[in-house]
């Protein structure tokens, strides 16, 4: 597979001289029963894909307020295979992407997971501990599948590893803007320009930047220099305090023009 | 069952490194360094000076008669730890790695701890060696130990408190892996135990293997052969992988690690990952994990804070496959009869850790023959455990 929907989604935005804008949700943070009104509400304020982040009880890439949904949603007895059920009893168009930790997937069983992600028109996959060198464990099953793996790449990744992920990336490169967890931040790091432009000119699919970006401020200025951002905390603190204007506000800030 | 990776950092199908990219190139890094200093017979002379001179190896391997002639059977040998400095097993590794950051031009330490052994031993390191150094410690574990913060705080490590989860060693590994991911550029993570991802289980056991290297030593000067049988308890597996590893070619040398039974296997709450056989990964590595139908990890339950994790290292997963180890375990209950045990028998209070290998190596030496022989990893003395032991035994001993 190569012409993958979620990248078509993301690159349309950007032929409209515009950067992409992908939201971050905990599923079942709320309650399962409002996930597909969250999700038609991102798909109205204008996201041009949604991840769909799944409860775990060990998230060591996420930052409290990730974590403190995830805990939230798990009290709710959340778990995949639920969330799963749920986004298949009703399609949306706007391609989905899951975010998960890897061991709720083997507990799923590989094969079942990615039949499943199938069904419920999930478009890609992102799973923090799952690095390039180990995605052999996934990508054999998603052969022949729209279902795109996207890979992070971090400030500390060599320019060699930047290069071999780079080239075998599917869906977009997901370039993680700092070097911690998820989570708020107010500075970002000097060279971050250098490193998203380098970033830029080795990839073959979209570069999307993310982790720290949670003001409008920030989602414009990533948005004129990336193909698009992703922004998680925020939206998930905004989803819990009910403060959908926030929401959006931060999309209407990344419909910044994108420099080539 | 899954299809993993066969590879470079794998123990059959355990192991490998399932960890943010932002820890990759740290991790490769490490495995470099690791490697070129195992090479390098100045960073092995110091080592061994330090395990000498500062740790005070080697220690005895000590006939334990009265034990032996209590339980009738095979000759016990106790290979004392317990007299290391910092009364366990756990400085071997800390003081290895903290030498190897050192090496590697990283002057800030992270470590987890869970009875606190770890956290003791790398901050004595860190002391020992002019490092910065800080501890995440579960809340629950602060509280069952709270004589190790104090001796942390002493040598100049700051504690870190986790309130996340049940407030024990796996959330205090997460909270310093999270700590390692935004400070991975000058800062070096001293995994307590052999877990985590490739290279860190080969990294301990590489420290940790002069429990063995040394046993194997001592007993052929006392008893002209090597023992029919060895036993360790299993946290996450560092003491007993140092012990085994020596001997696993040594086939007529059979191996037993004991995992925590906690208030049985019965009841669920217990730490016995290999006896629940469910697979999974945490912490970077995939392993036997105490975890749910959903692929949430489960609390382990034991009485020894050290045990007390819900999986075991990629190493000894792949030896229990292979059959090569006899996994079994010993619960609370027998865990204190182990401590009173060697105490009234010996003269010798073991860490609550240790006592889980005691008991199991009591009742398999009354299985063996007298001209047979048996060594037991003391991983540690008991000092730390003292009020929970007095506390379990409800104040008096029985
Ligand atoms: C004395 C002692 N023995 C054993 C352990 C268990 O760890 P491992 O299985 O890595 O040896 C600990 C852990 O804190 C300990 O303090």
């Amino acid at each position: 597979m190569s012409n993958f929907s979620l990248t078509a989604s993301i690159l349309k935005r950007n032929e409209e001289g515009q950067s992409a804008f992908i939201p971050y949700m905990m599923a079942g943070d709320g309650g399962l029963d409002v996930l597909h009104e969250r999700i038609s509400f991102l798909e109205e304020a204008g996201a041009d894909a949604i991840e769909i982040g799944i409860p775990f009880s060990d998230p060591v890439a996420d930052g409290e307020v990730i974590q403190e949904a995830g805990s939230r949603a798990i009290k709710r007895g959340v778990t995949l295979r639920k969330v799963m059920s749920e986004l298949q009893a009703q399609l949306h168009s706007i391609p989905l992407v899951v975010m998960t930790y890897l061991n709720p997937v083997l507990a799923y069983g590989v094969l079942e997971f990615v039949e499943d992600c199938d069904l419920a028109g999930v478009k890609g996959l992102i799973i923090p501990d799952l690095p390039h060198e180990e995605r052999g464990l996934l990508s054999n099953a998603l052969i022949g599948k729209d279902i795109a793996l996207v890979p992070l790449i971090s400030l500390t990744s060599s320019p060699e590893r930047i290069e071999k992920i780079a080239r075998n990336a599917e869906g977009f490169v997901y370039a993680v803007t700092v070097n911690g967890i998820t989570g708020v931040r107010s500075s970002f790091r000097s060279d971050l320009m250098d490193h998203l432009s380098d970033l830029r000119s080795v990839s073959n699919v979209p570069v999307l930047a993310g982790f720290g970006i949670s003001t409008s401020k920030q989602v414009r200025h990533f948005s004129a220099i990336t193909d698009g951002v992703i922004v998680g905390s925020a939206i998930v603190t905004a989803f819990h305090e009910e403060n959908l204007e926030k929401i959006q506000t931060l999309i209407k800030a990344g419909r910044t023009a994108v420099s080539q | 069952m899954i299809q993993t990776v066969e590879g470079k950092g794998r123990y059959g199908r355990f192991g490998g490194q399932y960890v943010p990219e932002t820890l990759m190139e740290a991790l490769s890094e490490l495995e470099e360094a690791h490697d070129s200093a195992l090479a390098d017979p100045e960073f092995i002379d110091q080592l061994n000076g330090y395990l000498k001179d500062f740790v005070g190896r080697e220690n005895p391997l000590y006939f334990a008669e009265r034990l032996t002639e209590a339980a009738g059977g095979a000759k016990i040998y106790l290979k004392r730890e317990d007299l290391n400095h910092t009364g366990a097993h756990k400085i071997n590794n800390a003081l290895g790695q903290a030498l190897l950051a050192k090496r590697m031009g990283k002057r800030k330490i992270v470590a987890e701890t869970g009875a606190g052994q770890h956290g003791v031993a790398t901050a004595t390191a860190c002391a020992l060696l002019g490092l910065e150094c800080v501890v995440f410690m579960g809340k629950e574990d602060i509280r069952r130990q709270e004589l190790n913060v104090f001796r942390m705080e002493l040598l100049g490590t700051r504690v870190e408190s986790v309130d996340k989860g049940a407030g024990t060693l796996k959330d205090a590994v997460n909270e310093a892996l999270r700590y390692w991911v935004a400070h991975v550029e000058d800062t070096h993570y001293i995994l307590g135990s052999a877990l985590g991802p490739n290279p860190f289980p080969k990294i301990v056991r590489d420290f940790q293997q002069v429990i063995g290297q040394e046993t194997k030593r001592q007993i052929v000067e006392k008893e002209g052969r090597l023992p029919d049988a060895v036993v360790a308890c299993i946290g996450g597996g560092s003491n007993a992988i140092g012990m085994f590893h020596p001997f696993v070619e040594d086939e007529n040398v059979a191996l037993y690690g004991v995992e925590a039974a906690g208030g049985g296997i019965s009841t669920g709450k217990h730490a016995a990952a290999i006896a629940e056989a469910k697979e999974g990964v945490l912490h970077g590595a995939y392993m036997y994990v105490l975890q749910d139908e959903d692929g949430f990890i489960q609390e382990a339950h034991s009485i020894s804070a050290g045990l007390d994790y819900p999986a075991v290292g990629p190493e000894h997963c792949h030896l229990h496959d292979i059959g090569r180890v006899h996994y079994t375990s010993a619960t609370d209950a027998d865990a204190l009869e182990g401590v009173q045990l060697l105490a009234q028998k010996e003269g010798i209070i073991p860490a609550l850790e240790s006592a889980h290998a005691i008991h199991f190596a009591f009742d398999l030496a009354q299985e063996m023959q007298p001209d047979e022989i048996l060594v037991v990893c003391l991983s540690g003395r008991g000092d730390k455990d003292m009020q929970t032991v007095r506390d379990a035994l409800g104040g008096g001993v029985q």
